[in-house]
């Protein structure tokens, strides 16, 4: 790389600090008392435990996937781990009025605050911190339609007859290793519920903040979206900088009934560890969505935080003419590693599903594509699109694509392609001379190859991503 | 399982032969007991279990059996009966079926496996040191389970090695044949190719099933291409309909060496052909091309790797395939790009056409890439037969199945231009349309 583009100044991880808060934090290790314990607190019913349970039991005869990731990492200690983090002043079931002023002063500063008149475009919030939620805004407004929104725990107290319903009905408890764990020890989450015909009057969202030390997190989040809804949902996440590496391993659930349609966007900025790869968030999540007959679901997400990713929003396309999109960017900087993708599943007829992925490495990160399209031999006339590219940045650093193409219908019709190349110093030159620095130019660049993805984001969402990217890719230009 | 092969290891370490290769025998037996067959798990195998392989013993045989004087390659000769040719019959060199070695092109030696363990270094035709650099050194048997156990068991093959500056015109037509006797038979070859510096040449690598026998051809080759060699490498798989066949390539090349290797799969009832080559110098490329057409219950598996260990590398790769009956395809090619690979150029490509509602394709075209200035892509289609290609060639007088004939033809033939040797070529062609045109060709 030549000089020009040479050494831009890393900016710190801004959402590094940590809030000092007496936290209510059970002993750290994991047996079936610890699962009994967390179901205890949250004051749940018999079948929950039993649910738990039996994801524990199953999750005891699982080994994590260490064959086909291409992640390297120490390997997790699963009896260090806390299972159980909640601020003590947390009042359960989250009525705004009560929250602790110093939770108020952390969203604040996070930029997510929770007072609803502050609120800049009537985004409903569900704050989770830690293991807990401490607030859900807008909800008298959003239960006039009779829209449901509020914390998973909240959900399982007043509506536990939808949960029962719904839960582990797209990714059961032995789906995989974390999703077993994550059945076993899940603390708090969202639950959205949206009935029939309804479309959401403004956009749902949860943000997550790790804060304890040594606590993993563990959320389980439920979307139901009945015949003929819409719902667009939004997700956030950081973590305090620390030398430890803090486990997340959450399970998000989409049933999106006929016609009925989720958009589901996330901006993952955990802290992803210092430039040697010290610290940082392990992230293994299970995102799943069930779209039945004329349904759609569609996950984008921008990816820039975390040591470690392993996470593939998938779509399994069940019903008739059913949609699946997934529109994604990936950033790994210094010691990061992602292995990400998707997996579209076409087992209803006339089923599409379009790809979009954009991998960006830098540094000496690691970042992989991995992605599945599935025909099932009923599936007629699926299509499938998919496009990842991938844009290297140094040579210290990684791109791969491994993509899983496996068709048993022959009026399917699949396309994919890739690439990987690098931004080119004629395209940095040709910017350069109509005026704008080595940094804007790069920036640029980058922002034209994520449009793709960047236009399927919430106007705010867009802007977000776009500024996180920069920062995340600050100082690996040279 | 692993340990049904261990009678036969004993038995080939008895069998002499030089030091080195008894040393090489027993690391290779001792990692594929290690390794065993391997299963779905490994993600090589995600899409090809080698159960039918793995869940019985196949024999070794110490001599060709059959009946090698009657043998008629006619058929198999694409037109071409004078190339020179080297015949082995159930994994065994032939000797009367085969060309003399003064009869041999210009430039060219060649002696087998078999003459170096049965005669020693003397028989060799002065390319005992030549095996002992090489056998053994390109191909990874620690990682791959029949690479070892080829290299724990293979007795013959044909070791062919073009001088350095010759230019060798007429191809070199290796043939491996299982006939009747075969059944039950593990027909282990091992061939070693040498393509001195700055030489030309190509070698047909045919096997070929007589009957309905149910062997296991397990074959590796190896290639050592020097600086500025050319080397083609054609391989046509007419494995008789219940044989299983597992075939590695494995290449090295040095600077400004040029590798082109084309499969050609159209028997077995389990093929896994491997196709790997690592550009190791400056300027080298390969291009790796192959055409599946695929039938009844086959299951056809393809996996290639070009590893871009040095700048300036390329590599183009087009693989077709044409599914029909209940057969199942497997494509899974890997382009890795090593940090110093600087201006690597890489393209791959795979198109499918599944032609009966039972037919099955799994792709898997993947990029490992650690170096930043590079131009990779990949691409990989599944479809049918286009409608407005078909509705022009109806416009224009053809009948339904007369134009479906053609555009399938036209798919294949697309693939099968790439082959520079035109006997070859035609022949393929010939073959292709033959097939196409005497079957009605599932309905889309």
């Amino acid at each position: 790389m030549s000089s020009s583009i040479d050494s831009l100044v890393s900016r710190e991880y801004q959402y590094g600090f940590v809030t000092d808060i007496e936290a209510d934090q059970i002993p750290a290790g994991l047996c079936e008392d610890t699962v009994r314990l967390i179901s205890s607190k949250k004051n749940e019913p018999e079948w929950l435990l039993e649910w738990r349970l039996k994801g524990y039991r199953r999750w005891l005869t699982m080994t994590e996937p260490h064959h086909w990731p291409k992640l390297e990492y120490t390997p997790i200690d699963y009896n260090e781990q806390v299972y159980y983090s909640a601020p003590r002043t947390a009042k359960p079931l989250g009525s705004l009025d009560e929250v602790d002023p110093k939770l108020l002063e952390t969203y604040t500063k996070l930029g997510i605050p929770l007072h609803e008149q502050k609120l800049l475009a009537g985004v409903a919030v569900d704050a989770v911190f830690d293991s807990v939620s401490v607030g859900t805004t807008y909800k008298a407004e959003l239960a006039k339609v009779g829209v449901i929104f509020c914390s998973f725990s909240e959900a399982v107290q007043n509506h536990p007859e939808l949960v029962r319903k719904y839960l582990g009905t797209v990714v059961p408890h032995s789906d995989n290793f974390f999703a077993a764990l994550n059945a076993a020890v899940f603390s708090d989450g969202s639950f959205c519920y949206i009935p029939k015909g309804v479309r959401c009057p403004m956009e749902l969202s949860t943000y997550f903040r790790i804060n304890a030390e040594n606590t993993g997190q563990f959320e389980r989040t439920l979307i139901v979206a009945e015949e003929g809804a819409y719902v667009s949902y939004l997700e956030g996440c950081t973590a305090p900088k620390r030398s430890t590496n803090q486990l997340h391993a959450a399970v998000v659930e989409l049933v999106a009934l006929d016609g009925a349609t989720i958009k589901y966007s996330t901006v993952q900025n955990w802290y992803a560890g210092d430039e040697d790869g010290v610290g940082g968030i392990y992230n293994f999540v299970t995102k799943r969505g069930k779209a039945m007959k004329d349904a759609k679901i569609s996950w984008t997400q921008v990816e820039t935080g975390s040591a470690i990713t392993w996470k593939y929003p998938s779509v399994i396309l069940q019903g008739d003419n059913s949609v699946g999109e997934f529109y994604s960017v990936a950033v790994v900087n210094n010691m990061q590693q992602a292995d990400t993708g998707t997996k579209m599943i076409h087992i209803g007829r006339n089923t599409k599903s379009n790809i979009v992925s954009k991998g960006i490495s830098a540094g000496r990160g690691q970042n992989s594509y991995r992605g599945q399209v599935k025909i099932l031999p009923r599936a007629e006339g699926a299509r499938n699109y998919t496009q990842c590219d991938s844009m290297l940045v140094g040579n210290r650093c990684g791109a791969h694509t491994f993509p899983y193409i496996e068709v048993g219908n022959n009026t399917a019709t699949l396309e994919h392609e890739a690439s990987t190349s690098k931004i080119g110093e004629d395209q940095i030159f040709y910017l350069k001379q109509r005026g704008l620095s080595a940094e804007q130019a790069v920036s640029m660049i980058v922002s034209g190859f994520c449009k793709d993805v960047f236009q399927e984001l919430p106007m705010e969402f867009a802007l977000e991503a776009q500024q996180l990217l920069g920062i995340t890719l600050e100082g690996s230009v040279g | 399982m692993t340990t049904a092969y261990s009678d036969d290891f004993r038995t080939v370490a008895e069998l002499g032969g030089p030091g080195w290769l008894a040393e090489r025998r027993r690391a290779a037996a001792a990692s594929f007991t290690a390794l065993g067959f391997p299963t779905r798990k490994n993600e090589n195998w995600h899409y090809t279990s080698v159960a039918p392989i793995s869940d019985r013993t196949f024999r070794m045989v110490r001599t060709p059996g059959g009946d090698a004087s009657s043998l008629d390659l006619t058929p198999y000769q694409f037109n071409s009966p004078e190339w020179p040719r080297l015949v082995f019959l159930n994994g065994h060199f032939v000797a009367e079926q085969s060309t003399p070695a003064d009869k041999l092109p210009e430039g060219v030696r060649v002696t087998t496996l078999g003459a170096l363990l049965s005669e020693g270094a003397d028989a060799s035709n002065g390319l005992s040191d030549l095996i002992e650099q090489h056998l053994g050194r390109v191909a990874d048997g620690e990682e791959h389970a029949f690479v070892a156990l080829n290299t724990a068991l293979a007795t013959d093959g044909a070791v062919i090695v073009v001088g350095s500056e010759m230019v060798v015109d007429t191809p070199l037509h290796v043939v491996f044949v299982a006939d009747g006797a075969s059944s039950g038979q593990a027909i282990q070859t091992r061939t070693l190719f040498v393509a001195g510096r700055h030489s030309k040449a190509t070698v047909i690598e045919s096997f070929i099933g007589m009957g309905e026998a149910d062997y296991f051809t397990n074959a590796v080759s190896e290639a050592v291409l020097d600086d500025g060699a050319t080397f083609t490498n054609i391989k046509v798989q007419r494995e008789s309909q219940s044989a299983f066949h597992i075939c590695t390539t494995s290449v090295h090349q040095a600077r400004d060496s040029h590798y082109l290797h084309f499969s050609c799969a159209l028997g077995a009832a389990l093929s896994r052909t491997n196709v790997y080559t690592i550009l190791d110098g400056e300027g080298s490329g390969a291009t790796l091309n192959g055409l599946y057409m695929l039938d009844g219950d086959q299951h056809c598996d393809h996996q290639t790797r070009i590893e871009h260990a040095k700048p300036n590398t390329f590599s183009r790769e087009l693989y077709k395939g044409l599914l029909d009956g209940n057969s199942h395809g497997v494509f899974n090619g890997k382009v890795y790009v090593h940090p110093e690979a600087q201006k690597t150029d890489g393209k791959q490509e795979n198109n499918n056409i599944l032609l009966s509602p039972t037919a099955h394709i799994d792709t898997k075209p993947e990029l490992e890439i650690y170096a930043d200035d590079v131009r990779c892509t990949h691409g990989a289609t599944v479809g049918q037969l286009d409608d407005t290609a078909l509705f022009y060639m109806r416009s224009r007088g053809l009948s339904a199945a007369q134009a479906r004939q053609l555009l399938t033809y036209a798919f294949a033939a697309d693939v099968l231009e790439t082959i520079e040797l035109e006997a070859v070529r035609d022949s393929l062609e010939e073959q292709t349309l033959e097939r196409f045109t005497r079957h009605e060709v599932g309905t889309a």
